[in-house]
């Protein structure tokens, strides 16, 4: 009885003592612009009356990006007083739909997926982006970024980091010892690819294995080369269902991709067999480039961070990256990527305002100086970015030949594109063939 | 024929009759039984024993090999758990998650028990109209998934609750730290069906003569309750208590939606699924996260688990 007693003591000054803390923690604390009016806070005067009022932002950059995110718009803050609160989560995906449908929805989320926006408009949630940062982003991106977040003729918001997928990684160390060259056209690659297999070395790597997100890597394998095979066209009514998902032209660009992926010649070096490229995981999938198991490594530019910590990535170093070249020079230049888009739930001035600043120049600067970071924006100064695989990435979305593509599977719906597709080439890898793949993901797309 | 028949069966029967549980205590307790069990806790313990190891290697050795090369190659070393717990910026500082993950659990562990022990009585002792049926409503509750409960709770915190245009309760607009009540309520919510039920067995089997003796002496609900019930049902709070304290300190999915992200709020299991940072390369930081995690149920489970046997009795056998 006594226990019962002192438990319940215990148990209400507990309580008691948390709901104190609880309200003496939530006082605000008011961020107040003291530098508004000196020199350089300048450029930012435009989105200046807004002070003290707070934004918050919900996105999937997590950890040391995150970090370096609020890094980059410090100076907005200290100069306009708008706080930015920005959140990131793993389970971004699935739960912005959750706290969108339960009235608790961010006032700007990055999404990177344009299916996904385009589901928050069809439901009325999504606000359009006012006029200036329209006119910001209509200025700073090109037409091909900006179709991904317009939807029926509405424009909903800019577009922010980027990235480039058409990427093969390699070691310029091991080319330069064994005397190989960076490959400029299909031909060369392949041939590159046979003379380091008849080496005695499986020249490829790959690994598609990542959680329940298995088989994405494969997918942009197959759109990169569909990109190439068939051209910007027929990718693009591929990506809209205007051509069934099992059409001759997707299942050539899949057969191939099956000549290097398929390939028990080629593949997969430092892992083993064609099936175990199942059941790498896509993180580790490069790490025999450096150990020289294996030479090449087909991946985006963000798997610079993947490699061990000490390793040199450039031109001169231990790894590096070369563009996936194109089968056909005429088709020009394709470049698969991926990227997130600036979108908000709330219409506020300072919510457009934050909006508009990401949108433009000042701000992609201000961001690739720190680190890390590519972006498709043209006031991108390229000497702004310190690394030299972003460099090239930069480079490459800045070069007028190139057409860039975005990532199919983020275009399509998420049933296909996140679902039926990741899954198929599971299976294709694991030896089923293209036709009843392709036939089985086309059936699940209605 | 007929008749003798039983005479002869309790000839056969053996001088002592075991009965059937002594029985299988018996068979439990023999050499083998013992052997296998041992051998299955080893084997179980295998995957965690591996992860504790791999906590202590250098990055590139858990990236490049298996924990087993430990015991032909042992490199030792502090950093994971230096990163997690204490490193600056948004790596680590677990520490502070730590206290945040109590916060949520303590008050999410006591508010149902409290009211779950109330109700059991009630349901149990107190007779009023509607009861059984009261009862078996709380008892269905359980078999609704929390998932599905997930948007309403939520729009009932941002927008409120509005039948008909009249608004009947308003929005809770919480920020930062106030985020907290969000989560204790929706933990509550979501114990409360089996919390109620298992309470309920437990109290409704206490002996009646106990009762209408303290009611002869002139004793009230509240004073029979507070006297009388709780003493005798420590062991299924105890284990409700445990049950309730494991599941809302491992919990993530009520947690990211009712508590956010933010470090203000957000608790342990939220910032461990990060920790692994936006594409997953830092994942050798899960090791130690994880068992800087496990620690504070491990304790409570320890101290407490001669109740949780007790206790699982308690609910589960019946009459």
């Amino acid at each position: 009885m006594a226990f019962a007693r002192s438990r319940q003591a215990l148990a209400v000054t507990g309580v008691l003592g948390l709901a104190l803390g609880v309200a003496a923690c939530g006082t605000g604390n008011d961020k107040k612009s003291d530098k508004a009016g000196s020199a350089e806070c300048a450029a930012y005067e435009k989105y200046q009356g807004n002070d003290g009022k707070k934004v918050s932002i919900y996105s999937s950059i997590r950890d040391i990006e995150d970090e370096r995110l609020q890094q980059s718009w410090k100076e907005f803050e200290d100069c306009t007083g708008i706080d930015i609160d920005h959140e990131g989560s793993g389970e971004f995906e699935a739960q912005l739909p959750v706290r969108v449908d339960g009235g608790n929805a961010p006032d700007i989320a990055f999404i990177p997926q344009p299916g996904l926006l385009k589901r928050f408009v069809d439901s009325g949630k999504l606000k359009p982006a006012g006029a200036d940062t329209k006119a910001m982003a209509e200025q700073n991106y090109s037409p091909d970024w900006l179709k991904y977040s317009t939807v029926n003729g509405q424009f909903y918001g800019a577009p922010l980091g980027s990235n480039v997928k058409s990427f093969v990684w390699y070691s310029p160390k091991t080319f330069k010892e064994k005397g190989w060259s960076v490959p400029t056209t299909w031909q060369e690659l392949i041939d590159l690819s046979d003379k380091i297999a008849a080496s005695g070395t499986k020249p490829w790597c790959a690994g598609i294995e990542s959680g329940d997100a298995t088989g994405w890597p494969a997918t942009d394998w197959i759109e990169d080369v569909l990109l190439r095979t068939g051209g910007p066209e027929v990718y693009d009514k591929w990506t809209t269902h205007g051509i069934p998902f099992n059409d001759p032209q997707v299942a050539t660009a899949v057969n191939q991709a099956g000549t290097i992926l398929k390939n028990e010649k080629y593949v997969n070096g430092g892992f083993g067999g064609v099936k175990s490229i199942a059941t790498t995981s896509f993180q580790e999938a490069g790490a025999p480039v450096l150990s020289g198991k294996c030479a090449l490594h087909r991946q985006a530019s963000f798997y610079a961070n993947q490699w061990a910590k000490g390793t040199k990535v450039a031109e001169d170093g231990d790894v590096f990256a070369f563009y996936f070249p194109a089968i056909d020079p005429a088709k020009g230049k394709p470049v698969l990527g991926g990227g997130e888009f600036v979108a908000a739930f709330a219409d506020r001035p300072e919510v457009q305002a934050v909006q508009t600043y990401l949108a433009s120049g000042e701000y992609a600067n201000s961001r690739a100086k720190i680190g890390d970071w590519v972006s498709a924006n043209k006031k991108l100064d390229i000497n702004n970015v310190p690394n030299p695989v972003d460099k090239l990435s930069v480079g490459i979305l800045q070069d007028p030949k190139t057409v860039f593509r975005f990532d199919g599977s983020d275009l399509m719906p998420a049933a296909v594109g996140a679902g039926t597709f990741w899954k198929g080439m599971v299976a294709w890898i694991n030896g089923k063939d293209t036709t009843t793949v392709l036939n089985d993901i086309e059936g699940s797309w209605k | 024929m007929t008749t003798a028949s039983p005479t002869v069966g309790a000839g056969v029967q053996p001088p002592a009759p075991l009965t059937r549980a002594a029985r299988v205590r018996k068979r439990l307790n023999s050499r083998t039984a013992t052997l296998v069990s041992i051998v299955l806790a080893l084997l179980w313990t295998i995957p965690t024993f591996g992860l504790f190891i791999s906590s202590f290697r250098p990055e590139d050795q858990i990236k490049t090999t298996g924990w087993w090369t430990f015991f032909s190659d042992p490199q030792f070393t502090l950093q994971n758990y230096q990163d997690v717990l204490f490193s600056t910026g948004s790596s680590g500082q677990l520490a502070s998650y730590f206290i945040n993950s109590l916060a949520i659990t303590i008050p999410s562990v006591l508010f149902p028990i409290a009211f779950a022990s109330l109700a059991a009585y009630a349901l149990a002792w107190i007779n009023f109209k509607g009861r059984d049926w009261l009862y078996i409503g709380i008892f269905a509750l359980q078999i609704v998934p929390l998932q599905m409960a997930l948007v309403p709770l939520l729009r009932f915190f941002s927008t409120g609750v509005t039948l008909g245009g009249v608004q009947l309760l308003p929005a809770w607009d919480l920020v930062d730290e106030q985020k907290f009540a969000q989560v204790w309520f929706a933990h509550t919510c979501f114990a409360l069906p089996f919390a109620v039920y298992l309470l309920h067995n437990f109290i409704s089997q206490l002996p009646g003569d106990l009762m209408e003796a303290a009611r002869v002496d002139g004793a009230t609900h509240p004073k029979i309750f507070r006297t009388i019930v709780l003493p005798l049902i420590t062991p299924a709070l105890a284990a409700i208590g445990i049950f309730q304290f494991l599941w809302v300190w491992n919990d993530l999915l009520v947690a990211l939606i009712f508590a956010g992200g933010g470090d203000e709020t957000a608790p342990l299991t939220v910032r461990l699924a990060e920790l692994a940072g936006t594409r997953g390369n830092e994942w050798q930081r899960l090791t130690a996260g994880a068992f800087v995690s496990i620690v504070v149920p491990l304790l409570v489970f320890l101290s407490l688990q001669r109740y949780f046997v007790r206790g699982l009795l308690a609910g589960s056998v019946k009459g």
